[in-house]
């Protein structure tokens, strides 16, 4: 079971306290975008077979929307952080990097 | 290759069975084939199958990163049905349960095939009018469905409690030609057919990269070395983000677990099988007696072929009030497997942005049952270079211009 931390309560919770809300940092499309653009939105997701960040909400909590960066192949949660940014903390992704030389931060 | 036959046994026990020959090759890959197949499970196998059978096309390579239907295909609960609501669904999987009926004696291998019959029961009146419709949806699509009262329900499967107090069963979807086969046989009973006519299986290999230029694929690096080709065709599930990436495209899947569970044997007590979408279980007993349950997926991107314990959890949990009797039985195993998930629920079975690069993918949580409609339909793209009408609607493209398959309804997460 994931062991996630909400960066609102500043406490760590198992995971059947959250719910999980799908990539994170994506760019939302709208009335005029274009198909192609739109589709990307809302269906060709990153998927990664690695570090993935992703929005988690504190649904037995306090409801607010945060986000997390985990890895898909051994589900190690390397942090959380407040959804209010449009990418993740630089102390973040130097942890990442650190333990994954050859990651680095692309936005979707 | 020696027919499996009654006479065959009979000589062969005079042997003490040391004279069977091994059922597929485990050949030196050649430098070139025509056509490379990427995944050795069910739908990849099934593909290089048809390919051959159909197309007479067998200068073929499965590639395999394990072993062969070692993957989802050795993982499901083995359920065969075709009771979908969209005709494109209803089409290819009635195709596949249609090819099930005479898989065994096709193959020349028993995949016991069970047509024991498969009900979806209906526990809110949501579900009541969604299983009325699909009934009538099927009996104009040429599936043959019917929706039945709980008397009935009662009758064929008596080990239900059908007045539960949170979910009272309502009624149900039955599909009496349903039911289950033996997974790994369907594996091992392609390959062998495979390997008898020439192509290569070729087991823990695994692929590294795409080779392509101007839009061509021109072969693949494995851990084997370089294997050039003429066409490629990725069937491998869970992994298809992964590998399309390789090959430079993104694909809309996600990959999330999903899990079952399989409890002590016991004596038969249930011969259909039971899917209860509204609390996420279903339920089947194994010839060798096991309750076979499987549940919901995952709400998040998974690679690790294992899940959650609190699904385990929901899923039981909910199945006891259903089936009151298995309250006390031993769970035996637990396992997960990697599910590609689309948009629509729906698979995908379609050419690439690389123009001799098809796929098939996206079939979720529930891609046995179309393992020989799948097989068929892919080769007949694979071998025409276009896709053919069972897989048309299936395409890539159909989420760009909106023309969905939505199966969200009529699937639910159970299959």
């Amino acid at each position: 079971m994931l062991l996630l931390f909400c960066p609102y309560c500043e406490l760590e919770a198992e995971e059947t306290e959250f719910s999980s809300g799908g990539q994170a940092h994506i760019k939302r499309e709208s009335v005029g975008s274009s198909d192609v653009t739109f589709e990307k939105y809302l269906f060709t997701k990153k998927n990664p077979k690695g570090v993935h960040f992703e929005r988690w909400r504190h649904s037995n909590g306090c409801g607010k929307w945060f986000h997390a960066a985990r890895s898909t192949l051994t589900l190690e949660v390397y942090g959380t952080y407040k959804a209010q940014t449009f990418e993740p903390p630089q102390a973040l992704q130097n942890k990442i990097r650190k333990k994954i030389s050859n990651w680095k931060w692309e936005l979707s | 290759m020696k027919k499996y036959s009654v006479f065959e046994i009979a000589k062969q026990a005079l042997k003490s069975h040391l004279g069977w020959e091994k059922a597929w090759e485990n050949p030196i890959p050649k430098k070139k084939y025509d056509i490379i197949i990427v995944g050795a499970g069910g739908h990849g196998l099934a593909t290089a199958y048809y390919l051959g059978k159909n197309f007479g096309i067998t200068n073929v390579a499965i590639i395999e990163r394990g072993w062969l239907g070692g993957g989802n295909t050795g993982r499901n609960t083995t359920i065969i049905r075709s009771n979908y609501l969209q005709d494109p669904s209803a089409a290819i999987y009635e195709k596949s349960r249609s090819l099930y009926e005479n898989l065994s004696q096709d193959l020349n291998y028993n995949v016991m095939f069970s047509p024991r019959g498969v009900m979806m029961l209906a526990q809110t009146e949501h579900e009541v009018r969604g299983y009325k419709r699909t009934a009538m949806a099927n009996a104009l699509q040429g599936v043959s469905t019917e929706y039945i009262a709980p008397s009935r329900v009662k009758e064929l499967c008596p080990i239900i409690n059908v007045s539960g107090p949170r979910y009272p069963v309502l009624g149900a979807l039955w599909q009496a030609r349903a039911g289950t086969a033996r997974h790994d046989a369907v594996a091992w009973g392609y390959a062998r057919q495979c390997s008898a006519m020439g192509m290569h299986i070729l087991q823990q290999t695994e692929v590294t990269a795409i080779k392509s230029k101007k839009g061509q694929v021109s072969g693949v690096s494995t851990s084997a070395g370089n294997i050039e080709c003429q066409k490629l065709c990725m069937v491998v599930a869970g992994q298809s983000g992964h590998l399309a990436e390789m090959a430079g495209f993104r694909l809309p899947v996600e990959s999330v677990a999903l899990q079952a569970l399989v409890s002590e044997p016991i004596k038969p007590c249930m011969d259909v099988v039971v899917m209860a979408n509204t609390v996420h279980g279903y339920m089947s007993q194994s010839d060798k007696g096991e309750m076979v349950i499987g549940g919901g997926a995952d709400g998040y991107n998974n690679y690790t072929q294992r899940g959650s314990f609190q699904h385990i959890e929901e899923t039981v949990r909910s199945l006891i009030e259903t089936f009151p009797m298995i309250s006390r039985l031993k769970m035996l195993r637990q396992w997960g497997g990697v599910v590609d998930m689309t948009g629509d629920r729906s698979p995908i079975i379609s050419k690439t942005p690389l123009d001799n690069c098809f796929i098939n993918c996206g079939w979720g949580t529930g891609g046995f049952k179309a393992i020989p409609g799948s097989g068929w339909a892919t080769a007949e793209m694979v071998a025409n270079g276009f896709p053919g009408s069972l897989a048309e609607a299936f395409s890539l493209s159909r989420f760009k211009e909106g023309r969905f398959i939505d199966e969200s309804v009529a699937a639910g997460v159970a299959h």
